[in-house]
């Protein structure tokens, strides 16, 4: 009897509503029925709504069925599920799903698709070509065409790659390196887990490319503790690579040594900033560098390093196979190329969908997630996590474009989504965008550490009644002092989700809106 | 999970682990927090003997990350996503609900568990969030919660 090929996501998004558990189901209940299968666990496709989302292979379709829970297992069985059997979970072929068809996946298209901790599977699928194609190339034109492809930081401060890479290519230094931001501390995000998850080979392979690029030997993966299965396959992702000779000395007889070393961090939000990244990375308190030096200049152990997001390092691999020119052809404006938008929060199809820069909220809203998970109309939608701005609902038809949301007093940031409907306390959230900045901050620089818990109280005396208008003054002057005076990003954009709800949710201040605790 | 008393033996195992390399502290604290649940004086007196650092240098990065906790945990460690995501979908109410079942306060143990904050456990689109012993769950309804609550119970 022939075998058939199921696949279950390993990826904490399914596994979180039981997608082990269904894995357990099928071996079991395929060894009771006598049925020969190979399971193989992928990561996730992006479609969280849908998990765990089980396929089998049928003719080499893969046929999906969604929402798969343990105890429909028998029942699937039953329905001839092994040969695509019509069932209630039934979706008909992957590749036809709706949400996952109209996306520009570039990125991320490797992930669901692969068995992500299969050297064979990864090579089957153009793996380590654009590694193989850089050397070819000769560092100067994969530059040229990191340049060309507009490649911008996907980690939030969207500064070009390749005059990054370029930077630090150009630094003089016996010893520089890669350091891969798996920081992924924003709420409303979780693009770069989805990638590790699924194609940790993939981002493997961008750092090698960097490497090489610039000259480093050795690359730092900085991943958050938080995601303790992604630290699980990472590891075996490197020790894989290492074992069949794509990390180590002279990889692939091309005389370039590169090597990675996954650190976790350690529970802070801050060093999600660069330069606390690189202090955190040496084994310190993850406190914020003063900048200048440049990490490009003086980076990690003051060396000369590239600090990049997971998705930018990942970006790397197509535009290496695509060719730069390709790439700069999505998007628009100076937003070249593809996000990972990630649809979260008060969602009903909440997931992550790659598209082309110039998409508007409202598509991506209403579009992919149909509306809110409760039904109610949106109120309010946070974009680039904890430090992004609150955009009221008349502002869904924005594109997604760097500029275009810095116009709006907006970030694109890591492209989370948070969806809130009309029940939410706006000024409990403006609240908590202090709060939060008391709780994390590195405490290096005063407006960020005072400024902090400051506008927790006056935030606290506007919403009893407390003189407001007086209040609602200095909370606008204390904005301005964190924003102006602080080091990084983390005091000097917790105002912006703050002034949002000043400008658009004022009245959420008044004493007369209840409190939901 | 079970924890080991802090001792010397295991720590300095844990330290050569890592190539007794001061900059991999972080990563040695995650090791001790594996094996002894908790970092007392005597592990940051011993890293600070073997990783050639002063006692206040190794004190300051253990109280300066969320995770090195300075006191023993609870048999079980619930973590509850505070963040935005959550929020809109109720985990403020998701986190008073699980005060008041374990019975005890957010940052507080009691003999059978610790209840902590987390900010983001990246599982956005299934909010609420919580992790339980290392292990993330999503879509966590108060009625869910107290149901992955009871199977610990089972399970020890």
């Amino acid at each position: 009897m022939a075998t058939t090929k199921i696949y279950v996501p390993r990826e904490t998004a399914a596994i979180s509503i039981g997608a082990d558990d269904v894995a357990i189901a099928i071996a079991r209940q395929a060894k009771v029925e006598g049925a020969s299968i190979e399971l193989i666990r992928n990561g996730s496709w992006g479609a969280t709504w849908l998990e765990p989302l089980v396929e089998v292979v049928v003719d080499d379709k893969r046929i999906a069925y969604g929402n798969v829970e343990a105890s429909d297992v028998a029942d699937l069985f039953a329905a001839g599920f092994l040969a695509g059997g019509e069932h209630a979970k039934w979706l008909g072929p992957t590749i036809e799903i709706p949400y996952l068809v109209d996306q520009d996946r570039w990125t991320f298209w490797r992930c669901g698709l692969i068995d992500p901790l299969s050297i064979d599977d990864f090579r089957a699928h153009h793996g380590f070509k654009a590694l193989e194609k850089a050397f070819d190339m000769g560092a100067d034109a994969v530059i040229d065409a990191v340049k060309i492809s507009g490649l911008r930081g996907r980690g939030g401060a969207g500064f070009p790659a390749g005059i990054k890479w370029q930077t630090v290519a150009d630094a003089a230094g016996d010893q520089k390196y890669i350091a891969c931001n798996a920081d992924e501390g924003d709420s409303g995000t979780f693009s770069d887990r989805i990638l590790m998850e699924g194609d940790p080979l993939g981002l493997i392979e961008g750092m090698m490319i960097a490497g090489y690029t610039v000259g480093a030997s050795r690359g730092y993966i900085y991943l958050r503790s938080e995601y303790p299965l992604t630290h699980s396959i990472l590891t075996r992702a490197i020790t894989m690579a290492r074992e069949s000779g794509w990390l180590g000395k002279n990889i692939q007889g091309s005389g370039f040594d590169f090597d990675v070393e996954l650190h976790l961090g350690a529970g802070s939000y801050v060093c999600g900033e660069e330069t606390a990244m690189l202090e955190s990375l040496e084994g310190k308190q993850g406190i914020v560098r003063y900048k200048p030096p440049l990490p490009a200049i003086e980076g990690l152990f003051g060396k000369p390093t590239v600090v990049n997001n997971v998705v930018t390092l990942a970006s790397v691999g197509n535009i290496m196979n695509l060719g730069g020119e390709k790439y700069a052809s999505f998007g628009v404006n100076r937003s070249k190329g593809t996000l990972a938008f990630q649809l979260a929060g008060n969602i009903k199809r909440g997931g992550m969908v790659e598209k082309a820069f110039g998409i508007t909220l409202r598509e991506l809203i209403e579009d992919w997630g149909g509306g809110t998970a409760s039904g109610r109309p949106v109120k309010a939608v946070q974009v680039g996590g904890p430090l992004g701005a609150y955009i009221p609902a008349e502002q869904l038809d924005t594109p997604l474009d760097y500029e275009a949301f810095i116009e709006i007093g907006a970030m694109v940031g890591h492209g989370g989504i948070v969806v809130f409907d009309d029940t939410a306390d706006m000024a409990q959230q403006a609240r908590f965008a202090m709060e939060f900045c008391a709780i994390e901050s590195c405490g290096k620089c005063t407006p960020c550490r005072i400024g902090s818990t400051r506008g927790v109280e006056v935030i606290d005396r506007m919403v009893a009644g407390d003189q407001r208008e007086d209040n609602y003054d200095l909370l606008v002057e204390l904005c301005d002092t964190m924003e102006g005076a602080s080091l990084c990003a983390m005091g000097g954009m917790t105002p912006f989700p703050v002034r949002s709800v000043l400008k658009y949710f004022a009245e959420d201040f008044s004493p007369a809106v209840g409190v939901d605790e | 999970m079970t924890y080991e008393a802090f001792n010397k033996q295991a720590a300095t195992e844990i330290i050569a682990g890592f190539g007794s390399r001061a900059e991999m502290l972080v990563q040695i604290l995650h090791g001790f927090i594996a094996k002894f649940g908790w970092i007392s004086e005597d592990a940051i007196r011993q890293l600070a003997d073997e990783l050639n650092l002063s006692r206040a240098e190794v004190h300051g990065v253990v109280s300066y990350y969320h995770d090195f906790r300075t006191s023993p945990p609870g048999r079980h460690i619930v973590k509850i996503c505070q963040a935005e995501a959550c929020q809109a979908m109720g985990g403020r109410k998701l986190s008073a609900h699980a005060a008041s079942a374990l019975g005890v306060d957010m940052h507080s143990s009691n003999e059978d568990v610790t209840l902590e904050p987390v900010y983001c456990l990246g599982n956005c689109a299934c909010s609420p969030a919580v992790m339980i012993d290392g292990k993330t769950f999503g879509r966590v309804t108060t009625d869910r919660f107290d149901d992955i609550v009871a199977s610990l119970g089972e399970s020890g």
